[in-house]
């Protein structure tokens, strides 16, 4: 059976521009949360968020590196963030300059949960206030989910599948098992898989705070509003970004020498089939989403020594933790399972892609990173290691990722260190 | 240089991201400045909007220089 192995990393996110300095102020337990800079949140009950800093921060994004100016203009920043996350892991990868077999047997999958939400936001207003003809010719494809896979297959030439996933916030694990499958099948060689988010704008912040998701009472103490399995957790803090991954055929990485971080070994998928908004409350789909990835991986429980939890600060944070409960039985007592959200937010679409890669990077420098703001958990919490505050150094052998969408949808991703 | 003709060049500038040496008034939207064909709806657009000129789908399908919008938006503003 072809095998699926990882070898090249791209971020995008409140705590950095790129790999590195993203994974050093997560491990420094830094938190990228702060005041909404993006537009005037009077009226507003959420004011806080987790933003991509601007590229005159200490950590901030210059969009210019990687995305042309006019291709800036024409599309919503969730595709800027994803074409410069997907250069970047090439560039990792040492994949910029392909040959033309190659990019026929290349292709990418990065998805999104919510896509263009600001710029259908402004320009709704435009359609308003000045007429359908005065509506952007780009507005529908700098808008569209699938579109960070269309321009990064442009940009790059990338011939093979052009797919992108749309799962709520199950958006970026789901992009990566569904691409790690593509490999599987033949059908490349070379996946570029991932999710990005950025609807860090009025009627995002509107919407889910009104779904009752978010975080509205911590406004004047932005970096202690994400505390999942706190007792006085109280809903999430919206992130923005991208995570794109290089997922390459294990024998291709081989021959041409690649750097190869870790295998992805097994993927679950799952429907709670329950409720729009609320996971189940016996954590019945999470259950089977992870079951069915360590089956597929070959893997009991005890072979995990990380999770890279959902845990996005709110109620359904403990039912996870019961579902990992059940599954792992006795074998809980040796994982360690944290939340990054606590740090960068949530990332909705590109959850499941940047936590992925913080799973990766714990194998690789064999340590785990903290859940920040626990300082009460939960009832149900009690004989977990939950990393509370500050990174730990541990082996790591062998990562299980989680992340659970709205409609019900589950996803989970086995990954583990190869020789 | 017309004041118009200013104007007209920073527009595309800004809009095509393009340096503003390669905006000559004979250099043609699409050979020379990089646009496809719906960045010069967009460019009409924001001629429409500067100059408060209305240029018809079928004027706006014979401007494929930067000259042409130059001289159409002269001889139709108010």
């Amino acid at each position: 059976m072809r095998r699926v192995v990882v070898t090249g990393l791209g971020l995008v996110t409140p705590l950095g521009a790129d790999v590195e300095t993203t994974w050093a102020n997560i491990l420094a337990s830094k938190s990228g949360a702060g005041q909404i800079t993006k537009f005037d949140t009077t009226g507003q009950k959420c004011l806080i968020a987790c933003e991509v800093k601007p590229a005159d921060h200490e950590y901030g994004f210059d969009p210019g590196k990687r995305v042309d100016h006019k291709i800036q203009r024409q599309v919503d920043p969730f595709i800027v963030f994803g074409i410069d996350a997907a250069g970047q892991a090439l560039e990792d990868a040492g994949l910029t300059d392909m040959s033309e077999e190659d990019k026929l047997m290349a292709g990418c999958s990065i998805g999104s949960g919510i896509g263009g939400l600001p710029g259908i936001e402004s320009e709704s207003l435009v359609l308003a206030d000045k007429g359908p003809g005065r509506v952007s010719p780009h507005f529908v494809h700098g808008r569209l989910i699938n579109l960070i896979s269309g321009q990064v297959s442009i940009k790059y030439g990338l011939k093979g599948p052009n797919h992108a996933v749309v799962t709520a916030c199950s958006t970026g694990a789901h992009s990566i098992g569904d691409a790690a499958r593509m490999i599987r099948d033949g059908d490349a060689d070379i996946m570029l898989a991932g999710g990005a988010e950025s609807t860090v704008c009025p009627i995002g912040i509107a919407g889910f705070a009104q779904a009752r998701a978010l975080n509205c009472s911590y406004n004047d103490r932005p970096e202690q509003a994400s505390r999942p399995y706190d007792k006085d957790r109280d809903g999430f803090v919206m992130g923005e970004g991208a995570g794109v991954l290089v997922l390459e055929e294990y024998e291709h990485a081989k021959a041409r020498g690649a750097k190869i971080y870790c295998e992805v070994i097994g993927y679950g998928l799952s429907g709670d089939a329950y409720h729009v908004t609320a996971p189940h409350p016996d954590g019945d789909g999470a259950y089977r989403s992870m079951q069915m990835a360590l089956k597929k991986a070959g893997m009991t429980p005890a072979d995990i020594d990380y999770i890279n939890a959902h845990g996005t600060s709110t109620m359904a944070d403990t039912i996870e933790l019961g579902a990992v409960r059940r599954l792992f039985g006795d074998a809980i007592g040796n994982v360690s399972m944290s939340s990054t959200k606590s740090a960068i937010g949530h990332l909705l679409g590109g959850a499941g892609a940047v936590e992925s890669i913080f799973c990766i990077l714990a194998m690789r420098d064999q340590i785990v990173p903290p859940t920040l703001n626990l300082d009460t958990p939960d009832e149900g919490c009690e004989g977990v290691d939950l990393v509370p505050h500050v990174a730990r150094k541990r082996e790591v052998r062998a990562v299980l990722n989680n992340s659970f969408g709205f409609g019900g949808t589950n996803a989970s991703l086995v990954m583990r260190k190869i020789d | 240089m017309s004041d118009t003709a200013d104007r007209v060049k920073k527009i595309v500038v800004e809009h095509l991201g393009v340096e503003a040496e390669k905006v000559t008034e004979d250099a043609s939207f699409i050979d020379d400045l990089g646009a496809d064909s719906l960045d010069i709806v967009e460019l009409v657009m924001a001629f429409e909007e500067e100059f408060g000129v209305e240029i018809p789908d079928d004027a706006a399908e014979k401007i494929s220089t930067v000259s042409d919008a130059i001289k159409y938006i002269e001889e139709n503003k108010g």
